[in-house]
């Protein structure tokens, strides 16, 4: 059903339009007083001033992968983050890990994990479902490239970016 | 309608009905059902985990205890128990609840699911079994079709009480050539031990260290090997028993599942294919009680591979000069239409194989048909039959392609090897053969041929022998139906995209009749079977929707399922409900 705004009712002063404009230039002259008197400046001179330094500890970066202190790779391919991504920008081919290899217990890691930063949304689902804390948003806002393909980043880059994370995963943790 | 009849034996005697009262409304059952069974067929769900309708009951998992309750008997001394509004007698509950799975049903009795008693007992049955279950989900294969997540969610705790270490057992160990065995994830509940000595008759698996550290494992010179061993895979509750070529491959919840029949002999066993992103990760057995019950032969479920393969033709050769070069559908169609008319009907042989579905062995037909060829047969293929699923033809489709090109199979093919030779025939259309291997032509008798034509999916040594060759689709790419070794009529479904340029078999024969005769008017394969339904007395009434999942039975044979005859006998006898 049509509903119909109800239009405020202007006086005939109001109508002329001249005390918003005067208002208006009432803001733009305060401005100009601050700028001249050098109190003015609030924007910053990015990328050569940058404001790392004050990003909040909630930030949500980029999205990385971590190895634990022993540089086991701590994702398992279990899949969740690609299934619970929004825009679906994570790809993961899953495989068995070597017989041979020191963390063959371990049984399942990524063979490949690719995550399309064109595609990322920056949500931070991934690391909120991820079982086995691999996948940390971590600070980096700044992700860019000139083709599509340098925009995914595959594992070897995940890692790079992730680094190593100590410590028990909280999750498992009963002391948490 | 189908030729088929109804089996016309004796009617059968009418059921007894019995009373029962489920949560507290009365309902009638045939006497003897088991509990569980009334209980599914009244919309119950009962959380079970030992209990499987084709396997014996032994009733040791205790996840299906319900509350039971008996009617009420006179006292000494009175004459009229006490009665419910609905005139029944009033149910004396019992203080301790039974398993539904091997108790049956009888007049008069009550069964609650929901009370306050059962929901204990399911609280504490599953602490039990999660006791000592690893928290290895995220690596496990089982995980998103698992019975112990599903009723973990509904009757678990949140968190474990269990303070002391998880028993420690063999993991990740190879039990056969097809099975990986995690024993710390098994619940004990025998079903794969019951299908390998009851089903498969291949009794190699047992639990020894019986107590706190009872282990799953084969005997010791012995390992799952049989045929049907992965059969143990789909009916593990949990993760303990996981197929080897499945494994790690992709998380259960990404497949797509395309309900489809197995093309490796002609039982037709009804499957699943699971896919994602048009690549095939498993296949399954689907229950259908005419053709394969629950199971399905190992060979059959991991003849895959080659649909993503290297091997596939991926578009039309044209072969100039002893090389073939890649050329466009139309021009190859193009090319085989002039080789076609230039030929006179008694110079050009057709080879149709028994995969071919009924669609595209009826457009063979009437391609021959259109051309005036007379020497039309397919390959009989045969090899060794067992005594539980697998057939001796391994065509899948030879019913149909008698029933269709009304020929028996490999009558025609030696006449028309010898007037090869004698250079009567210089044009053959190959279709899904290798005239080189199973056939039994010689490459001198192909070298002799003016044209082969070869449509097939896979690259072998006959197509680089042929004058053109057309990729076709394989079994899981394309629509269509088969006819069984038992007669029945079954559906194909594409659960994958055909790779490159490769067409359906009926689309490239409706084309290549197109090229050659201009007729046609088939779009879809709908259209193609009711063509066929037109022109076959024994598809008439028939039309792919009223095919359904499970297939129709179509013509009348004597054969029997090995089987089945088995579960039939074991229903009989009351160790199964079936």
């Amino acid at each position: 059903m049509a509903y119909t705004v109800p239009r405020p009712k202007l006086s005939l002063l109001e109508r002329t339009y001249f005390p918003t404009l005067i208002g208006g230039l009432k803001i733009t002259l305060g401005h100009f007083i601050r700028f001249v008197q050098g109190k003015g400046k609030v924007t910053m001179s990015y990328p050569e001033e940058k404001w790392d330094a004050s990003l909040p500890e909630h930030y949500r970066g980029a999205p990385t992968l971590v190895t634990d202190e022993h540089e086991r790779e701590r994702c398992v391919a279990c899949q969740l983050c690609e299934f619970i991504c929004p825009p679906r920008a994570i790809t993961i081919v899953p495989e068995q890990i070597p017989a041979a290899d020191k963390f063959a217990k371990v049984e399942k890691r990524p063979k490949a994990f690719e995550i399309d930063m064109i595609r990322c949304i920056y949500c931070g689902m991934c690391e909120e479902v991820c079982p086995e804390q691999a996948i940390f948003l971590r600070k980096d806002y700044a992700i860019t490239g000139t083709t599509r393909a340098e925009m995914v980043h595959d594992k070897t880059r995940l890692y790079e970016l992730g680094g190593i994370r100590e410590g028990l995963v909280n999750k498992w943790n009963p002391l948490k | 309608m189908s030729t088929a009849t109804q089996p016309s034996g004796p009617a059968a005697p009418p059921v007894d009905l019995v009373n029962v009262q489920v949560n507290g409304q009365w309902l009638k059952f045939p006497k003897g059902t088991r509990m569980i069974e009334a209980l599914r067929q009244a919309s119950v769900e009962v959380p079970h985990y030992c209990y499987h309708p084709k396997l014996s009951s032994p009733g040791n998992c205790r996840m299906c205890l319900v509350e039971t309750g008996m009617p009420a008997r006179p006292a000494p001394g009175q004459t009229e128990v006490e009665k419910d509004e609905h005139g029944f007698a009033k149910i004396m509950w019992s203080p301790r609840a039974a398993i539904a799975c091997a108790n049956t049903i009888s007049e008069g009795i009550g069964i609650r699911t929901e009370s306050t008693l059962v929901q204990e007992c399911r609280k504490g049955v599953m602490e039990f079994l999660l006791i000592n279950h690893p928290l290895d989900c995220p690596i496990c294969d089982q995980a998103g079709e698992c019975g112990l997540q599903e009723f973990s969610v509904e009757h678990g705790r949140g968190t474990s009480r269990f303070e002391e270490n998880k028993v420690k057992k063999p993991k990740h160990k190879q039990i056969g050539p097809r099975i990986t065995l995690d024993d710390e994830r098994c619940i004990m509940c025998s079903r794969c031990i019951r299908f390998t000595s009851e089903i498969a008759d291949d009794p190699v698996l047992g639990f020894t260290e019986r107590g706190s550290y009872t282990v799953l494992t084969t005997h010791p010179d012995k390992e799952l090997a049989n045929n049907y061993s992965l059969n143990t895979v789909d009916i593990c509750p949990v993760g303990a028993l996981t197929s080897s070529d499945f494994r790690f491959s992709m998380r259960v919840w990404f497949l797509k599942d395309t309900k489809t029949v197995c093309t490796g002999c002609a039982r037709g066993c009804n499957m699943e294919i699971g896919s994602r992103s048009n690549v095939i990760h498993r296949q399954t057995p689907r229950e259908n009680n005419a053709v394969n019950s629950a199971w399905m032969c190992d060979q059959g479920r991991l003849d895959f591979h080659f649909v993503n393969s290297e091997a596939r033709l991926t578009q039309p050769t044209l072969r100039e000069n002893g090389i073939h070069r890649a050329a466009t559908w139309q021009d190859a169609l193009a090319k085989a239409a002039t080789a076609l008319q230039a030929a006179q009907p008694s110079q050009i042989a057709i080879i149709a194989s028994g995969r071919m579905t009924n669609e595209e062995l009826f457009l063979t037909k009437r391609l021959a048909d259109n051309l005036g060829v007379t020497h039309l047969d397919i390959v009989p293929r045969t090899g060794e039959a067992d005594n539980y699923l697998v057939h001796a033809d391994k065509n899948p489709n030879t019913a149909g392609a008698r029933l269709i090109l009304g020929i028996d199979p490999g009558s025609q093919l030696q006449t028309i090897k010898d007037k090869i030779e004698r250079g009567e025939i210089t044009t053959v259309i190959a279709l899904q053969e290798n005239l080189l291997k199973k056939a039994g032509f010689s490459e001198t008798q192909l070298g002799k041929l003016q044209t082969l034509i070869h449509a097939h999916v896979l690259a072998n040594s006959s197509a680089a022998a042929a004058s053109v060759v057309f990729p076709l689709a394989t079994y899981a790419e394309k629509r269509g139906t088969m006819i069984n070794a038992t007669g029945r009529l079954q559906r194909l479904n594409n659960a994958v995209e055909p790779v490159g340029e490769a067409r359906s078999g009926w689309e490239f024969l409706r084309d290549l009749t197109l090229a050659v005769t201009g007729q046609n008017g088939l779009y879809s394969i709908e259209d193609v079977f009711k063509t066929l339904a037109a022109a076959v007395p024994a598809f008439t009434g028939l039309n792919l929707g009223k095919i359904g999942d499970l297939g129709l039975p179509l013509l009348e044979t004597t054969e029997t399922i090995p089987v089945l005859e088995r579960e039939k006998d074991r229903k009989a006898k009351g160790i199964i409900v079936g």
